[in-house]
């Protein structure tokens, strides 16, 4: 294999171990407030959250530029403080990753634990846990083949981004290109055994994580 | 076709399902589009966009009833696509290379290549920014961190700016801060906003982004060969005396005065 295919898929195997760990950090305590907290906003969180699973990908992704490029809300002020811009680094790509696949973490997580018996949970509260322990103890515990489920489904959607990837990092070789735009590049410049090695890697390690995920997805179903 | 579909939608109106009989108007709609019309297609290079558009409404004028459908990109991948059978009847590139690997694979219709343009390639830095950008050397200093070229592989403008940046010996120095793009106007609009320090685009690009882009200094003409546009008809193509025509009208006077008007400089020097 050349430095190039090497390279990229090195890349995007690190944006995607980096994205799914994120989309765990951040989207199982949303899928839990979603499914748990009646808060204020709810709705909109809901909405927000969904959102990258429904809009193009442009369209994420212009809303990434406008928050994280060198003039954006969030980009600017950084830029200042440091003189450094996310845009154009590897960052910018888990971030891309990140978003794109959270839908795919909190819609499964929050199923997952809206159907955990409350009567468990009311226990456990009975014992004397708090919110916070019932929680940790009782209902992710119990909930995590869906929400484990749910991250092996981000995972594989991270390793496939494309479109806000490209407009939030560029496509620059070694540092930004990842699998799916090294396919874009070398099927543009006609060099197809490049793109067909890279095609038939990430078909095969796209069908390994949605195979571990229905199995865990599967195991839940026809357990007690 | 079109009229026994909207048939069938109306005669599925009468009846409960409105949903179906709305989505077969759809489809009928949609189905009708453009018939009846000659249709032509242009792959444009991108930095020609402004004033390949104007002629095409000149053009449109002069040929009642044939409607003109721009495709717009990096004259490699436009080269590419007609290498793959895109239904293309008139090829604009910005480099003579992907001119040369159409007519060497059959591509072009023989004789109708004619060289009509020239340009010359800048480095533009953003509007706002005071920088004091003015040489090549310049973009070696710290201060200037990423810049925006072309991507080699496909982008004249890029395979231009990487010419000369080797005949000035900065290529393997300034690798770590190069931004491919996917096109000439996608380098501009990095630098536009703002989220490079600097890019190599055409001088007549800057036009197209007066307020976001300033020019800083003019790439010496001595590095790089110089830039052309060859206009051609595809061989591929079923309109080719139509092509022909829109070929002979930017090579001729009236299309020669337009492309003046856009910054482009006459083929010969």
């Amino acid at each position: 294999m050349s430095d190039a295919v090497v390279a990229s898929l090195w890349l995007s195997l690190r944006v995607s171990v980096l994205a799914t760990a994120l989309n765990a950090l951040i989207g199982i305590p949303v899928a839990y407030l979603l499914a748990k907290r009646r808060i204020w906003g709810r709705p909109v969180l809901d909405l927000v959250v969904t959102l990258p699973l429904v809009l193009p990908p442009t369209v994420t992704g212009y809303y990434l530029i406008v928050l994280f490029g060198r003039q954006g809300l969030l980009g600017a002020p950084l830029y200042e403080l440091t003189g450094w811009t996310v845009a154009f680094t590897w960052y910018a790509a888990v971030i891309a990753a990140t978003v794109m696949a959270f839908p795919l973490t909190v819609h499964p997580a929050r199923a997952a634990i809206e159907a955990v018996n409350p009567d468990l949970e009311r226990a456990a509260f009975t014992l004397g846990r708090s919110e916070w322990r019932t929680a940790l103890e009782v209902t992710l515990p119990v909930a995590r083949r869906g929400i484990i489920a749910g991250l092996f489904l981000a995972f594989a959607r991270a390793l496939g981004e494309f479109g806000a990837t490209l407009m939030i990092a560029g496509n620059i070789p070694g540092r930004t290109t990842t699998v799916p735009l090294a396919i874009y590049t070398a099927v543009s410049t006609g060099e197809r055994v490049e793109a067909q090695v890279l095609v038939v890697l990430l078909t095969a390690l796209s069908c390994l994580v949605v195979v571990v995920a229905n199995r865990l997805g599967g195991a839940r179903a026809a357990g007690p | 076709m079109c009229r026994v579909a909207a048939l069938l939608a109306l005669v599925a109106g009468a009846g409960v399902r409105r949903g179906l009989a709305l989505a077969v108007l759809g489809v009928a709609l949609l189905a009708g589009r453009g018939a009846g019309a000659e249709e032509f297609t242009l792959s444009v290079a991108i930095s020609m966009k402004e004033a390949v558009e104007e002629l095409g409404r000149a053009f449109g004028q002069a040929h009642r009833g044939v409607v003109l459908r721009y495709n717009l990109g990096a004259s490699g991948d436009l080269q590419k696509q007609i290498e793959a059978g895109a239904p293309v009847d008139v090829f604009v590139s910005a480099g003579q290379r992907q001119m040369d690997e159409l007519e060497r694979k059959g591509l072009l219709a023989p004789g109708t290549r004619r060289v009509f343009a020239r340009n010359v390639l800048v480095v533009v830095v953003p509007g706002g920014g005071a920088r004091d950008v003015t040489k090549a050397a310049d973009l070696l200093e710290p201060r200037v961190s990423r810049i925006a070229i072309g991507n080699p592989r496909t982008v004249p403008v890029g395979q231009y700016a990487e010419e000369s940046l080797r005949a000035l010996g900065l290529w393997e120095r300034l690798q770590p801060k190069l931004v491919p793009a996917e096109n000439v106007r996608q380098v501009l609009e990095y630098v536009a906003r703002g989220e490079v320090d600097a890019g190599f685009v055409y001088a007549t690009d800057i036009g197209v982004r007066p307020a976001g882009v300033r020019e800083a200094f003019r790439v010496p003409e001595d590095s790089y060969s110089p830039v052309l546009y060859p206009a051609a008809v595809v061989a591929g193509s079923r309109v080719r005396s139509l092509a022909a025509a829109f070929v002979d009208l930017l090579a001729g006077a009236e299309g020669q005065a337009v492309l003046r008007r856009f910054g482009f400089l006459p083929a010969l020097r």
